[in-house]
């Protein structure tokens, strides 16, 4: 009877560095990850292939369910609207319809997918800085709120709505310092210098418009409570000065987006599961500033919530399966993976969760993470410690759902698919693979250009 | 290949270097393959026992080992030529 062969593993060797600090940081994984809401990553790769974005319906929806309870416990009015430049995948978008989100868009393509997915009009918030007149027009006849950006759109807002015969409700963006670094003050008008009150009171004054809200959209990524609560008492007070100074009631104050996800921050020291701040925190600091801020009970304005990232980046994993391995002129382990930064864009601004999908020892190795681009940027993490993988194996890549599914790029290779998996822990193809054919559908080549002989 | 004489090895896969006083650390199989080196095995040899014992083939087998050799050389653990 022949003896059974043991399980192998590369040899390894690594260098002890004791009483100093890893710059590779400590090891974190200690399991494999094999399945996505009961359903196994083997499976999803054999059947869909690799690479492939997968997407838990189950955690989408309790996510919003927990920002839902945060804000609607603490503030009479809340209503979100979903970020659709976070990932305005149809299906994606649709769940948060469900749940009872509006839609946000900042661009006529967004709009479009707004309307085409059944929003109604009026529930579609028009944000951005870059409105077409057709857009704008759009926008007025189906009664959206539109969130004006400068003055330039002002004034054109102002002309089209003259046109129409319409008086349309508008929004100002506002930008305002609170606290942060850097501080964002390109979108809207700033609160400090004046620039709100003045674009407040050309649209009242010219009363061609109504002005009905309020927005700002402080940051990004935002890990502090705190910022959010100077925010909300700025925009407060505007609305209480609207109140006093032109008698006009606010109905809404937008506080926009930009709460930190759980993902880890390139060159942050901690990871992100430690410092994101949940819900409630930023919760309590917004519903806390309106609340304390002079409104009269039967005044409170409509809390509006933007919120993307937070809501949908921990539903979104990315498999991947590794290409090769190889060995860095400093000895360094770089191993090769079939996604690089086309798919894994925030690969740029995050060191994202990797995990092994099979079975591995407690031995690791300091590694570089390299995407199949032949693109020296193509680097999906610097440095990360995970166990001998072999060409084959299979990781998955965590907290991938806000931004890689609408920042992604068809660079030499076509875009992977995009898988739901449903409440009952089915998977379903929400975006096909694309295929040659979606690339070159809209190429036009001349006629003059069809033939050649090499 | 022979790794350096005044290299020590110990029974739990830790290697200490007293020229540099490095200190590193082996998985299970590199602690095999290091023994098998210190004891003047060649690399057929090892290669064949690698295949015989685990799940592995000659192809990667052979790859590792070379990648192996490679950090040995890089650490400087290795007999000068």
């Amino acid at each position: 009877m022949a003896t059974q062969r043991l399980q192998y593993e590369r040899p390894l060797i690594q260098r002890v560095n004791t009483g100093i600090l890893n710059k590779f940081g400590t090891r974190t994984e200690y399991a494999p990850f094999t399945h996505i809401d009961g359903v196994s990553v083997k499976s999803l790769i054999s059947e869909f292939g690799s690479p492939l974005f997968v997407l838990s319906e189950k955690n989408i929806r309790e996510k919003y369910q927990e920002a839902n309870r945060a804000f609607k416990t603490r503030y009479p009015k809340v209503q979100f609207a979903w970020s659709y430049k976070t990932n305005y995948i149809n299906a994606v978008c649709n769940i948060f319809h469900q749940e009872g989100s509006w839609a946000e868009v900042v661009s006529g393509f967004e709009y479009q997918k707004a309307l085409k997915n059944g929003v109604p009009g009026n529930k579609i918030i028009f944000n951005g800085p870059d409105k077409t007149d057709e857009e704008i027009t759009l926008a007025i006849q189906n009664k959206s709120p539109l969130h004006i950006d400068h003055l330039d759109e002002l004034y054109r807002v102002t002309e089209i709505a003259t046109e129409l015969n319409i008086r349309p409700e508008v929004a100002i963006r506002v930008n305002m310092d609170t606290g942060i670094y850097p501080m964002w003050d390109r979108f809207g008008f700033n609160y400090e210098n004046g620039q709100a009150w003045d674009a407040i009171n050309k649209i009242i004054l010219s009363d061609k418009l109504e002005l009905t809200g309020l927005h700002c959209h402080i940051g990004t990524f935002m890990l502090s409570p705190s910022a959010y609560a100077v925010a909300a008492s700025k925009m407060s007070d505007l609305a209480i000065g609207v109140l006093q100074k032109h008698n006009i009631k606010i109905k809404y104050i937008d506080m926009g987006g930009g709460f930190a996800s759980r993902n880890t921050l390139k060159g942050a020291y901690l990871q992100g599961v430690d410092t994101s701040p949940s819900f409630d925190q930023f919760a309590e600091a917004i519903c806390t500033a309106i609340l304390n801020a002079g409104f009269h009970k039967d005044d409170l304005p409509l809390l509006i919530l933007e919120t993307g990232r937070a809501l949908v980046d921990e539903a979104g994993y990315l498999l991947g399966s590794v290409i090769s391995n190889k060995r860095l002129s400093d000895g360094r382990r770089a191993t090769i993976m079939d996604f690089g930064v086309n798919v894994l864009f925030t690969a740029f601004w995050y060191d994202h969760k990797i995990t092994p999908a099979q079975e591995f020892s407690h031995y690791t190795e300091d590694t570089v993470m390299y995407g199949p681009l032949c693109m020296n940027i193509d680097v999906v993490r610097e440095t990360c410690t995970l166990p001998p993988l072999k060409k084959g194996d299979h990781v998955v890549v965590h907290t991938v759902g806000a931004y890689n599914m609408t920042q992604w790029m068809q660079f030499i290779s076509l875009r992977p698919p995009v898988i739901l998996i449903d409440r009952n822990g089915k998977p379903q193809i929400i975006r096909k693979r694309e295929t040659i054919q979606s690339i070159e559908m809209e190429e036009i080549l001349p006629a003059q250009l069809k033939d050649f002989k090499l | 290949m022979k790794i350096r004489n005044n290299i020590a090895l110990s029974d739990s896969g830790f290697i200490f270097d007293p020229s540099t006083g490095d200190s590193f650390s082996l998985n299970p199989i590199g602690l095999e393959i290091l023994r098998m080196l210190k004891s003047g095995k060649d690399k057929s040899f090892i290669l064949t026992y690698m295949v015989d014992t685990y799940q592995t083939d000659m192809e990667t087998a052979e790859k590792d080992y070379d990648d192996f050799m490679g950090m040995l050389t890089q650490f400087h653990l290795l007999q000068e030529k």
